[in-house]
């Protein structure tokens, strides 16, 4: 008994506001600080939130999910803070340059599962391209990783040619990386949302942390990391 | 006057077990029945559970091929070294299963220091999944092997010796019987560990249904979408796991008498 009270006071005594986001934010968020982060797939998060964990604020890299919680009354009504752009990512010295590349034989991809939402992107546009095309890069599909840091880590390591991930990720790299744009009319909608949790014990905290994000500090380096206005 | 010793060992015992089984019967009684049969059913977890034991297996038989007689070094021989090369073999026990990940990218990823070698034969295959997997259960059966070893009375060597019989018939047939039960309790221990992994396979190997996606990546994909699902194979993983446990154990106990 003695013990589970210890371990309860190392999570519930703790003052600091707990932010579960999309991976895609941690760049912004890190540098932002001010809460605990647990960054991870924004599915994943939302799934922790339905089995009970109760951090403060959910930020996620799309609507579908915060909006999903909201009907279900686990969050509050959620907020867009920020766009973001799919694009392929290949390594500096790639000779990659379109998504018509991604189709011959050998070439070796990564994405998301098709249950995080880069995944789920990555799937619209793919959708949108020739029934032969599709299956071509699907075919070549190597790895569907849990969240966006994985297929960033397989590009970066040569484990594949090219992985679909968010311009802010290519933008963290440093120029390790080189996005290959989507063309318009293959560019899914990207917009994060982001809600404060039913029950959260910060809910003022939480608000301004969100609020932040829309027109703050956190919406500034929001747009240095690439990101743009919702 | 020992009664109030025993009394707290009772007690520690008891919050020991059931802190320990607490989360097992928790997703015994969580899984539905129904769907516990139902994701028997499911092609991508029976590709994952079959991943998961063919690789395991693979690994296990890797690990203790070259494992057992290198432990029989460890355990009979001292030279300089001796202390660093142990702390070597051991150290994959105490790394953190990222660190595990990216050191084998590292070593045997296409940019590693044998990318030349491996390019990409193993990086997001099944056999990198089964090099991931050996790399960190090895030390499990090491470890034990080489305790086995050591612990095998020094009078049977030494009678095997006088009768005749040189290292290698030694080294099968008098000391592998004596340490089978330590031999067989550090394959079930590395055996769970590699159907338990998750972190470096996940980096090393990726995730692909029916190629990379063994039990516990399949589990995690399956928590966002349908918890009911992950729970039933959860448990079944368990229950697999449980059973190669308690047989592993039971035939070294025999192996002993």
């Amino acid at each position: 008994m003695a013990a589970v009270l210890v371990v309860a006071g190392c999570g519930g005594g703790s003052d600091q506001l707990k932010v579960s986001a999309a991976a895609s934010l941690q760049p912004p968020f890190t540098a932002l600080g001010g809460a605990r982060f647990s960054f991870a797939g924004s599915d994943q998060l939302a799934a922790q939130i339905r089995a009970g964990a109760r951090p403060d604020v959910f930020a996620a890299a799309n609507s579908k999910l915060p909006d999903a919680l909201y009907a279900d009354g686990l969050v509050s009504k959620p907020v867009a803070f920020a766009r973001n752009q799919l694009v392929i990512a290949v390594r500096r010295g790639s000779t990659i340059r379109s998504i018509a590349q991604l189709a011959p034989p050998g070439v070796a991809i990564a994405t998301g599962s098709a249950t995080v939402p880069v995944g789920a992107y990555t799937a619209t546009t793919l959708a949108r391209l020739p029934a032969a095309q599709r299956a071509a890069i699907d075919r070549n599909v190597r790895s569907r990783d849990p969240d966006v840091a994985g297929v960033v880590g397989k590009v970066m390591e040569g484990a594949v040619d090219a992985g679909f991930v968010y311009l802010t990720d290519v933008v963290a790299t440093r120029g390790r990386l080189r996005a290959v744009r989507l063309p318009p009319a293959l560019q899914p909608e990207v917009v994060y949302e982001a809600a404060v949790v039913r029950g959260s014990l910060h809910a003022a905290a939480a608000r301004a942390f969100v609020r932040g994000l829309v027109d703050g500090r956190g919406a500034a380096l929001l747009r240095r990391a690439g990101f743009e206005a919702p | 006057m020992t009664r109030p010793f025993v009394i707290v060992c009772g007690a520690a015992l008891s919050v020991a077990v059931a802190f320990l089984a607490l989360p097992v019967v928790a997703v015994f009684a969580d899984a539905p029945p129904r769907e516990l049969v139902s994701s028997l059913g499911d092609d991508a977890a029976l590709d994952a559970l079959r991943l998961s034991f063919e690789c395991s297996a693979l690994a296990l038989a890797a690990v203790i091929v070259i494992g057992t007689p290198a432990a029989w070094l460890l355990a009979t021989r001292r030279f300089p070294g001796h202390a660093l090369l142990v702390t070597i073999v051991e150290l994959p026990l105490v790394m953190p299963p990222a660190v595990a990940g990216i050191g084998l990218l590292a070593a045997l990823g296409p940019d590693g220091i044998l990318g030349g070698i491996s390019g990409r034969h193993l990086v997001l295959q099944t056999a990198g999944v089964v090099v991931a997997l050996a790399f960190v259960s090895a030390p499990f059966y090491l470890r034990l092997a080489q305790a086995g070893f050591g612990a095998v009375e020094p009078s049977l060597i030494e009678a095997s010796r006088t009768l005749g019989a040189g290292e290698a018939r030694t080294f099968a047939r008098v000391a592998i019987p004596a340490a089978r039960g330590a031999l067989g309790a550090g394959a079930a221990l590395a055996w769970g560990r590699a159907l338990g992994e998750f972190g470096a396979t996940l980096m090393f190997a990726g995730s692909f249904r029916g190629v990379t996606q063994t039990a516990p990546l399949a589990i995690y994909e399956r928590f966002s979408t349908d918890l009911p699902a992950a729970l039933a194979l959860s448990a079944v993983l368990i229950a697999v796991s449980a059973g190669l446990l308690f047989t592993v154990k039971l035939a070294g106990r025999d192996a002993v008498r």
